[in-house]
């Protein structure tokens, strides 16, 4: 490559590289990839030194952008302001899968990926000032992009400083990254570790921030997607009569299910979309909701997975002196994300551009070009912010949508979906039955935990190769990831409890080893997976959130039989030292009075006010936080409303405190809207939650709580995900405080204001 | 069809029918009002019309015609933001960003018209406004500094 192929106008350095094979080093499938091992694929320095970062991590709200800038601010030891971040480009970034599962501190802040790319740079940096100067590299200190000599060395005044830009700028580095490159350590820290604001947040306030929604490309028209009335309906034919001689009609883009009508402006689109005449079969009709769960328990064929099987818990359980059991469920919740999902596609014959706010570019790249028939390389995604999506929202659906309308019509389409086309077709957090068993001895400890647990799937993340995992691949005649049924359930192989269906107090011995939090030694975990009719994915929390309600529920539950304190009663049952300090921490700072659940001396009118615990290591590795609910019931309406939450998080490291004090904030409050009121609701053919006043979230104008939080932090520790570790526990603190108020314990998510009235008018008037 | 957007008349050949919010965005290439629901159901799309705030994707463009129309942009800038949008950064009150002209339009509006109201009136003219990212903490914190100025 010459030097002006990679020059760019603005000064920054571009670094191409070839992404053929880099798919093929990972894996297939793979969504958290570490990228490229080539320094050059992430950093590049310009002649005036500023530093050009490629990451595939990208921006979603959390904070991301601003902290992998103060990444590489700190291990470079430049100023903020001379970093750029490029952000999920396919034509320039390195493939890093998705940006999801709480990944993006594990992999892009310990020492791999960015880090270690960043601390290769300085490492080689500093070896050529060394050279240029002529003294050894420990005579050598960074500071703003200039490496100069240590005061105190024998070198000559006239050579004692050199600059990134005079060192390299321009220049690749064509180097390895250096697993052995020293980072730097967290007591050096003065960007990393410190508060710094959001860098696109003046952007956002004034309104000029571009958002994917903004993105406008000359000759640009406006496409709009017709979807199937009812669930599996599928496509007899359209009419363009009905439609062709209205204003601005484009065209109608059909692909076997699919249907899209472009026009030239975009409420030209949305009026023809609701005019045109088009055919369909019936659906496939839908099981009765009332009965969904039972429903669950009896679908076949399953795919059935053991995360710990102790092989002796129904022994456990029948010489137990008592056992628990209760039955947990969860409905479909939905990302529901605030502006509907949009992306511009400019397909040419040869070439294609799509901007997405998909969180997978490199996945979105070949799967799109599976839909249009094209090569992933001719393919090129580039990543623009869209509204939050809390994990998989339509924004891959949509990016299809834009692709597959502007090759039909040869022209840049913009599509942004109605709010009924994203809440109708997105793929749902899943719903959830879970049965516990818990033995208890003769002391009144937990003697084994017994878990089964079913939950439906359908779809999910496209990955490199399953367009049919979302709606719009799938109506294009693109089919889902097969379901694979399996049963019985293989012993597992390690442990790994990813998805938290393990509670915490368990040990998780697998092999000879104990994987898990907790003390438990006699413990079976049996998950069940069948198919759903809806499609489901990935949303903030997937399944750690729906077993966290059941677990921290359940250890509520049986604490409450034996009497015990809640939080007293799950230390018993911890080993894990970083979990039992955020329990601690939390306890401590909500003034947690010591004493069983429910409180005495309970009235069955009027509003109850009580206190509840949870807590998590979020996917058995990845930060801990507990929370304690200060909440009250009206127990004539049911209405429960949060007063106060305490949460206690330890991520390891903080790279940001506000930006970490934003997500847990920003978290335990998605978690109380999930926990209250979110539920995905249906007909006998057709999702009916399909706006804001059929799926309830709580509203800036709602019952908004005071949320304290305590950070604990690790300079030392690797450093976790902190984004989708508090909204874990949310509903099982919401859920345990409800049983300290009134003594009526509710399980089943969300907790509506009928389901709380039905808890209490079930209560027995025992042990009140 | 003429309209006053930002201080600004333009002149534009549209559908009078058209939801003012595809007039804003489309043909005039703002970046403020935002499409969530079409349906006047979330606050997104919120503009000021002679100070007081209209779901723009549910209001005929005719209807506004001739009227002062503010949007999120036309409050401040980066550099000289308004002091609701400094508020807003000061407190870190951002999270995706997507929801904040309904937020700060109407807050700012209902302190316009009542530099006193209660807790309790900015919630009630916030009820039918929503952040999905659950940044309501500090959006409320940032409110309140911001009554803070319009009182001072």
């Amino acid at each position: 490559m010459k030097r002006r192929d990679f020059l760019k106008s603005s000064g920054a350095l571009i670094v191409a590289f070839s992404s053929a094979g880099v798919a093929d080093l990972f894996g297939q499938g793979r969504f958290d990839g570490p990228g490229t091992p080539q320094l050059d694929a992430w950093l590049a320095i310009a002649a005036d030194g500023s530093v050009t970062a490629y990451t595939g991590k990208v921006e979603l709200g959390h904070g991301l952008y601003t902290a992998q800038t103060q990444l590489v601010a700190e291990e470079l030891s430049v100023p903020l302001s001379r970093v750029k971040l490029i952000q999920g480009d396919t034509s320039v970034s390195p493939d890093q899968g998705t940006t999801s599962g709480s990944q993006s501190h594990p992999v892009n802040f310990n020492d791999g990926a960015l880090a270690q790319a960043c601390a290769t740079a300085r490492e080689a940096l500093t070896q050529m000032a060394a050279t240029r100067l002529g003294v050894a590299a420990d005579q050598l200190i960074v500071r703003d992009g200039v490496v100069s000599v240590r005061d105190g060395s024998s070198a000559g005044p006239q050579a004692r400083r050199v600059t990134y830009g005079e060192l390299v700028g321009g220049r690749k580095f064509n180097l390895a990254i250096n697993a052995a490159a020293k980072r730097k350590n967290a007591a050096e820290w003065t960007v990393m570790g410190t508060p710094v604001p959001r860098l696109d947040a003046p952007a956002m306030a004034a309104g000029t921030f571009e958002f994917v929604h903004n993105v406008r490309v000359p000759g640009m028209l406006h496409g709009r997607v017709v979807r199937p009335p009812e669930v599996g309906a599928t496509l007899v034919g359209v009419d363009e009569a009905s439609v062709k001689d209205m204003p601005g009609f484009v065209k109608i883009v059909v692909k076997k299910n699919f249907v899209g009508v472009v026009a030239q402006k975009p409420w030209q689109a949305m009026q023809i979309a609701a005019k045109l005449k088009a055919e369909w079969t019936r659906g496939v009709g839908l099981p009765a909701q009332r009965d969904f769960y039972e429903y669950l328990r009896t679908q076949k064929p399953v795919r059935d997975t053991f995360i710990v099987n102790s092989k002796d818990v129904d022994q456990k359980l029948t010489g137990a002196a008592r056992v628990v059991k209760a039955t947990y469920y969860h409905a479909y919740t939905m990302h529901g994300s605030i502006g509907t999902s949009c992306a511009v596609a400019d397909v040419q014959a040869d070439k294609a551009t799509i901007w997405s706010p998909t969180q997978s570019v490199y996945p979105t790249r070949n799967t799109a070009a599976m839909l249009l028939g094209m090569k992933p390389e001719s393919v090129r995604v580039v990543f623009t912010m869209g509204s939050g999506c809390y994990g998989l929202n339509g924004a891959d659906t949509v990016s299809y949508d834009a692709a597959l309308m502007s090759q039909a019509v040869g022209k840049p389409v913009r599509v942004q979906l109605s709010r009924r086309d994203e809440m109708a077709w997105e793929n749902y957090g899943t719903a959830f039955v879970i049965d516990q068993r818990v033995a208890l001895d003769a002391n009144g400890g937990i003697a084994a935990w017994d878990y089964e647990a079913w939950s439906p799937t359908l779809g999910g993340r496209p990955g490199y190769n399953n367009p049919g995992n979302v709606i719009t691949g799938f109506l294009a005649g693109a089919e889902p990831q097969p379901f694979t049924p399996r049963s019985p359930a293989p012993d597992p192989a390690a442990y790994a409890n990813n998805l938290n269906a393990a509670p915490s107090y368990v040990a998780g011995a697998v092999g000879g080893r104990r994987g898990g939090t907790g003390t438990v030694a006699s413990e079976r975990v049996l998950s069940h997976n069948v198919k759903s009719l809806f499609w489901t994915g990935p949303l903030r929390s997937p399944e750690r959130l729906q077993n966290s309600f059941a677990h921290e529920s359940m250890l509520d539950e049986v604490a409450a039989l034996v009497k015990a304190d809640p939080v007293a009663y799950r230390l018993k049952h911890l080993s894990d030292p970083r979990l039992i300090e955020v329990v601690n921490a939390a306890a401590k700072t909500a003034k947690w009075e010591t004493r069983p659940s429910p409180k005495t001396g309970i009235r069955r009118t009027g509003v109850a006010t009580g206190r509840g615990m949870s807590c998590v290591l979020y996917e058995g590795n990845n930060g801990y936080c507990a929370l304690v609910a200060d909440v009250e019931v009206n127990q004539e309406t049911g209405r429960v409303t949060v007063r106060r939450f305490v949460a206690a998080q330890d991520c390891g490291p903080i790279t940001n405190p506000d930006g970490l004090k934003n997500q847990l904030e920003g978290g335990v409050m998605q978690g109380m809207s999930r926990a209250l009121g979110e539920e995905v609701t249906w007909d006998e053919a057709r999702i009916t939650s399909v706006d804001w006043r059929t799926y309830r979230p709580v509203y800036l104008g709602g019952d908004v709580p005071e949320i304290e939080s305590v950070l604990i932090n690790r300079p030392g520790a690797p450093a976790n995900g902190a984004g989708e570790t508090a909204i874990t526990i949310v509903a099982g603190a919401i859920g345990n405080a409800i049983f300290d108020a009134t003594g009526a314990r509710i399980r089943e998510a969300p907790f509506t204001a009928e389901r709380v009235k039905a808890a209490l008018a079930g209560r027995s008037s025992a042990g009140l | 069809m003429n309209l006053t957007v930002n201080g600004k008349t333009h002149s534009v050949d549209i559908d009078p029918s058209t939801p003012l919010l595809y007039v804003l965005s489309d043909d005039l290439a703002l970046r403020g009002p935002k499409f969530g629901c079409g349906l006047g159901q979330c606050g997104c799309c919120t503009v000021l019309v002679k100070g007081r705030p209209v779901r723009s994707c549910i209001t005929p463009v005719s209807t506004v015609a001739g009227s002062e129309i503010t949007t999120l942009e036309g409050l401040g800038t980066i550099e000289r933001p308004h002091p609701i949008q400094k508020a807003f950064v000061d407190e870190q009150a951002i999270q995706c960003g997507f929801c904040l002209s309904g937020v700060m339009l109407t807050a700012k509006a209902a302190l316009d018209a009542n530099p006193k109201a209660s807790d309790a009136q900015l919630r009630q003219a916030l009820a039918t406004v929503l952040c999905r990212c659950g940044t309501h903490t500090r959006m409320f914190k940032a409110i309140r500094r911001y009554a803070q100025e319009v009182r001072a």
